[in-house]
């Protein structure tokens, strides 16, 4: 195996990264803070505490999964997309580069950035409110999973997208959306009762919500069905991208 | 001398569209060998095909024994690649993207060897600079750096001197020389004739996808050698009927110049026409015989296909 080649690919994306340090962290952490000094402090004050938690703690593994999940998607689709755009992927495509090779560096570096960026977030949370983690393994856990795994997706978007516009399409369209709807803001139980069963259908939701209980022990749906959403999520990607290597889609002629 | 690259009956489909049609090539070890053709021919498809680029339809391609489909690792170790384009991260330096060249390659880095190659290129000087502020000749000696970084054994150059001044040309021309006695093998794309003329052993001609010709090239020139020799008269030419029977004789320069195309200075053929130019009162002032160039050669055999 060429673990050279995935860590050349690895070291060379995460330059990319420190290339831009200061936009990829400081956006993130500015946004966050605005989302607590409005949702938290304004607005937050005025809702009563959700099942035991006030509304400022509440919002903080949502806020952390939002990014985690776009920030995967976009860090990822950026990384294989850029080199197709200007050419440049013809070095990884005439090396001795395996398919998980590859994947392994540039999902890989997209997932270590958004970590960090997760990573972060939470730091920032800090400021503004106070939380005990009450399982910190578990949110360890869903941080690496969900990282990886919409880091495969955006990977996936990357190679599918052969314009600018494209390969925002659907981080902007489809993923935001179901971010927002998944009950990053607030408790599905908070929704009449037909939406509550639209939530179910979000993938998102299962996310956020077992993330949610690694923060405070309780979550609407048990932990086992959040872990197996996100592990199906990962399978359905790596399939995908397995078709993708073995067909050539849209990367050899 | 033994086959390095084999390629037997490689076809490649682009829709209707047949890009390579039932080619066979062998090129030979630590040759430099020169595929011509004109645009469309095929020859940066048959360059991506063994390259790992594109996957041929039909036909196998084998590198050192190895094939480029099933053993795709063995051949792509083996191989450097410059490409016809200026495909390139400009936000990386120009010693960071050598080394990732050559750790994909599953090689870690070589600070010797990468400045090496970037002092050859002429390119030590601009190490740390960041690829957008190169020039464009900066970027094609980069790309070749590139290809050297993992010291392939084969070495592909698709329009290596596309767009580059004079100077640059005769230092790639070098270069790839230099290649060729370290015992790289060489296989060059080319639109330049006289750089085929130059540096190649052996000459391959692709029109339509099809491999036209495949021949050494002093026995291809000598082959396909035609003399043209040319006779400057005294004063214009007015009633060149006498000649009209001879089809390899027409009149250039506004009637002043005889062109004779493939005859012999020694043949009888040309001490008859001096003799007829004297019967009619025509003086001239020199004969110069030419050899036809590669380039000649070329446009004779894609035109008459």
């Amino acid at each position: 195996m060429n673990i050279q080649a995935a860590i050349t690919i690895y070291k060379f994306e995460m330059a990319r990264f420190r290339r831009t340090i200061f936009q990829s962290l400081v956006a993130p952490i500015i946004t966050t803070s605005l989302y607590f000094v409005v949702f938290g402090a304004a607005i937050g004050s005025k809702i009563e505490s959700i099942n035991g938690v006030s509304y400022g703690s509440f919002i903080v593994p949502g806020l952390i999964m939002l990014y985690l999940m776009t920030e995967s998607i976009n860090n990822a689709a950026f990384g294989i997309y850029f080199p197709k755009f200007v050419g440049s992927i013809f070095e990884v495509l005439s090396a001795p580069v395996s398919s998980l090779e590859a994947t392994v560096g540039y999902v890989g570096a997209a997932a270590s950035k958004s970590t960090i960026i997760g990573l972060m977030i939470f730091l920032t949370s800090n400021l503004f409110v106070t939380h005990d983690i009450k399982y910190p393994l578990v949110m360890a856990v869903f941080i690496i999973l969900t990282a990886i795994t919409f880091s495969l997706f955006g990977f996936i978007i990357g190679i599918w997208a052969q314009n600018w516009e494209k390969l925002s399409i659907i981080p902007t369209l489809l993923v935001t959306p179901l971010v927002f709807l998944g009950g990053s803001f607030y408790s599905i139980d908070m929704l009449p009762e037909f939406w509550q069963k639209v939530s179910l259908l979000n993938p998102v939701f299962y996310l956020i919500s077992g993330f949610r209980w690694s923060f405070f022990g309780t979550s609407e749906i048990p932990i086992a069905l959040s872990i197996v959403a996100i592990l199906s999520f990962m399978a359905i990607c790596l399939l995908i991208i397995a078709i993708i290597f073995k067909t050539g889609y849209r990367l050899r002629t | 001398m033994k086959s390095q690259i084999s390629i037997e009956n490689v076809s490649k489909v682009f829709g209707r569209h047949k890009a390579l049609d039932n080619v066979s090539l062998e090129i030979k070890k630590g040759e430099i060998f020169a595929l011509l053709g004109p645009n469309g021919a095929g020859k940066t498809t048959l360059i991506s095909a063994i390259c790992g680029l594109c996957r041929q339809s039909s036909g196998t391609i084998k590198v050192n024994d190895f094939d480029t489909l099933s053993q795709y690792k063995e051949t792509r170790n083996q191989i450097g690649l410059v490409p016809q384009e200026l495909p390139l991260d400009g936000f990386e330096s120009v010693y960071n993207s050598c080394q990732f060249s050559r750790g994909l390659f599953g090689l870690k880095d070589s600070r010797d060897h990468v400045e090496k190659i970037l002092k050859t290129l002429s390119l030590f000087d601009k190490r740390d600079e960041q690829i957008f502020g190169l020039s464009g000749g900066m970027k094609r000696r980069l790309l070749i750096a590139k290809a050297l970084a993992h010291e392939p054994k084969i070495l592909f150059l698709d329009e290596p001197t596309a767009g580059v001044d004079v100077s640059l040309r005769r230092d790639i021309w070098r270069l790839i020389e230099d290649q060729k006695k370290m015992g790289v093998t060489i296989i060059l794309t080319t639109h330049y004739i006289e750089e085929a003329e130059q540096l190649a052993d052996r000459v391959g001609i692709i029109n339509s996808g099809e491999i036209i010709l495949v021949k050494e090239k002093t026995t291809l020139m000598s082959e396909f050698s035609k003399k043209t020799t040319f006779i400057r008269l005294t004063k214009k030419l007015k009633d060149p009927s006498f000649m009209k029977k001879n089809k390899k004789i027409s009149l250039t320069e506004n009637g002043m110049t005889l062109k004779l195309v493939g005859i012999n200075n020694t043949s009888n053929e040309l001490q008859s026409i001096v003799n007829l130019l004297s019967q009619n009162g025509i003086a001239f002032t020199e004969i110069n015989t030419v050899d036809n160039s590669l380039e000649d050669i070329f446009l004779d055999l894609v035109e008459t296909q």
